[in-house]
């Protein structure tokens, strides 16, 4: 982990409430999808944690959903300002516990799917097939569909009322994608809010199953014991051993 | 060549700076980017006996210059502590570990500080009498002269180590609570600990952290800080390690004038990994600007403002 200016690139807008950061500074120490950055706002206390959605050696892309005043700030960010950055944050998804030649499903709800992206690209480069199953609330929500779909990506999108997509949540989609519409030999990867990873649980993903969870965070790097939460081989910092989890490791 | 080192109870520390219990872990994170050698001291997370998980999430909120935390003492207890922790910092870091103490009653504090004293890692003994997220009967031994006292007592005949009783600010007269410790035959204090305080989430109409209430730092807490280390310089000829609110080295030089021999960073190596040895390393310059010549003639040096008035 290290502290880093990185300059906006591009700041365009997605959905509403939802955009797309391009930033460029060195990527080189990122390892893995969904390892994140801690963003400082300036006026506000605590950093923002933001999942790391694509990197290259040189730029990183961060989806974004404001929801309060930080994210509120970002969203106004311009073409050459300079953001303070700690990074990279955080495990990552393990796609080596993919199996060669296995499918990989990546069920990401709203602004959940923005790890799922280069973990996307990384599945495909490896050889795994991949479906992305993406909840929305409505067609004019959805977000990141084509961009999943230009790499190769199966895209399956569910939302809320039906406009686009089934109808229903990601659940729904997960479980369509499986044999017989429940798990078989599919290996599942998802992020978004607890209640939806809670569901998924309960649908039979208790193995074959990583979760990125979320919580709020004081430093995003190991040393406050802000984030802690329960596993099965003890005590586990969201930030630092997470914030990806095997599901039979969590004691939910 | 300004003079930087200060002497807490007769520990050398080579300067001022010092890391606040609980906002450097062990140090692990931090070695990885800066050698810890620039600092003056490290005070470790709060020891218990027992391993502790600490309280449900959430347990940090945000606030205006500042952050709640309601951790809740998680700790890997007393022998991971003294078995790995410790080791581990004493190979990476040449300067005195300052051990932070909990406990959850008289007898759990003066063996914890008995088992940490008797490491040779260990220079000094920072007993947190003040934590305000953990609950003991609803007793926090911090928040009266009487059960500072019981404290002091129970800790002070179990070694030979300086003792620094660290303090509550949630209390209605620092300068007694102080008094107390100093009578107990404390060898300093450390002051302050966190201010209880709350948020509420407007949109689901509860409280922010799951505990409710956490305990308040950062930038926010310097005023509050400095009148209390100000407040206890008058009542105690005891060394003083101040904290609350330090973010940069102006504030540390504030902090030593009000009367802190030594100055503890807290929430501000949370936000910037780099603040500890920013402020350690900015030093020089500020007190050469400032007309300093040896950091530890300005412990205490605002107060002469009354005598010379
Ligand atoms: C590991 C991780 C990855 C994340 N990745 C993304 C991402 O890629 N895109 C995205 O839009 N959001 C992401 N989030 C959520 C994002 O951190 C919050 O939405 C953001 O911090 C809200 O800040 P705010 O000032 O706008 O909201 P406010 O509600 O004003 O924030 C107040 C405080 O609460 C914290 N907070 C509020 N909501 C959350 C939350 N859901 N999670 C954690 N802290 C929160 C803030 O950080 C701040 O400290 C991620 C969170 C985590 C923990
Ligand atoms: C996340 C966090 C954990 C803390 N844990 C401890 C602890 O274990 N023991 C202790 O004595 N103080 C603890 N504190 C209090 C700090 O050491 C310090 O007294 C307080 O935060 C005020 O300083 P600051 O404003 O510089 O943060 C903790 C503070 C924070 C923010
Ligand atoms: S947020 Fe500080 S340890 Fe995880």
């Amino acid at each position: 982990m290290r502290g880093a200016f990185f300059t906006v690139e591009s700041n365009r807008a997605l959905a509403p409430g939802v955009f797309e950061l391009v930033l460029a500074g060195d990527c080189s120490a990122v390892q893995r999808p969904g390892q994140f950055v801690n963003v400082a706002v300036p006026g506000l206390f605590l950093r923002r944690p933001i999942s790391i959605c694509d990197w290259t050696a040189g730029s990183m892309t961060l989806l974004v959903r404001t929801v309060g005043r930080g994210t509120a700030w970002l969203e106004k960010v311009v073409r050459g300002e300079k953001l303070d950055v700690l990074l990279p944050l955080g495990n990552g998804f393990d796609i080596s516990a993919v199996p060669d030649g296995g499918t990989a499903i990546l069920a990401g709800g709203g602004i959940g799917i923005a790890p799922l992206y280069a973990l996307a690209k990384a599945l495909l480069a490896s050889g795994r097939r991949c479906v992305a199953a993406l909840g929305f609330r409505c067609a004019s929500d959805v977000f990141y569909a084509d961009e999943f779909a230009a790499i190769g990506c199966e895209v399956a999108i569910a939302t809320e009322d039906g406009s686009r997509g089934q109808r229903g949540y990601v659940t729904d989609v997960v479980s369509a994608y499986c044999t017989h519409g429940r798990r078989g030999t599919e290996y599942l990867f998802a992020c978004g809010p607890e209640p939806m990873l809670k569901a998924l649980a309960a649908n039979g993903w208790t193995s074959s199953t990583q979760f990125s969870l979320e919580t709020r965070m004081g430093c995003g790097f190991g040393a406050c014991m802000g984030c802690t939460t329960e596993t099965t081989h003890g005590p586990a910092r969201i930030c630092h051993e997470g914030p990806v989890f095997r599901v039979e490791d969590l004691k939910w | 060549m300004v003079a930087l080192s200060v002497n807490l109870a007769g520990v050398k520390l080579k300067n001022p700076v010092v890391p606040a219990s609980g906002t450097f872990g062990f140090g692990r994170e931090f070695s990885e980017l800066y050698d810890l050698n620039v600092l003056g001291a490290i005070s470790v997370k709060g020891i218990t006996r027992e391993p502790r998980i600490g309280n449900p999430l959430p347990r940090i909120a945000e606030t205006p210059s500042g952050m709640l935390n309601a951790v809740g003492l998680e700790n890997r207890g007393i022998d991971a502590v003294l078995s790995e922790e410790l080791p581990w910092l004493r190979a990476h870091f040449d300067g005195p570990i300052i051990a932070n103490v909990g406990g959850f009653s008289p007898e759990e504090y003066a063996s914890n500080c008995e088992r940490l004293a008797a490491s040779a890692a260990v220079s000094i003994l920072e007993v947190n009498i003040s934590c305000p997220n953990v609950h003991c009967g609803g007793r926090n031994f911090g928040s009266s002269p009487e059960s500072a006292t019981a404290i002091t007592k129970a800790v002070r005949g179990v070694t030979g180590k300086p003792v620094f009783m660290k303090l509550s600010p949630n209390v209605a007269d620092i300068a007694e609570v102080a008094r107390a410790c100093e009578g107990e035959g404390a060898d300093g204090l450390c002051l302050i600990n966190t201010l209880v305080g709350m948020r509420i989430d407007i949109a689901r109409r509860k409280p922010v952290l799951a505990n409710v209430t956490g305990g308040l730092s950062g930038p926010a807490i310097l005023p509050v800080a400095l009148r209390m280390v100000w407040a206890a310089y008058e009542a105690v000829k005891i060394p003083i390690i101040g904290c609350g609110g330090v973010a940069s080295a102006e504030d540390a030089i504030e902090m030593m004038m009000a009367g802190a021999t030594a100055v503890e960073v807290g929430a501000a190596n949370l936000i910037d990994p780099m603040a500890s040895r920013r402020i350690a390393e900015s030093l020089p310059a500020l007190c050469e600007r400032l007309g300093i010549a040896d950091i530890a003639g300005i412990v205490g040096a605002a107060h002469d403002f009354q005598r010379t008035k």
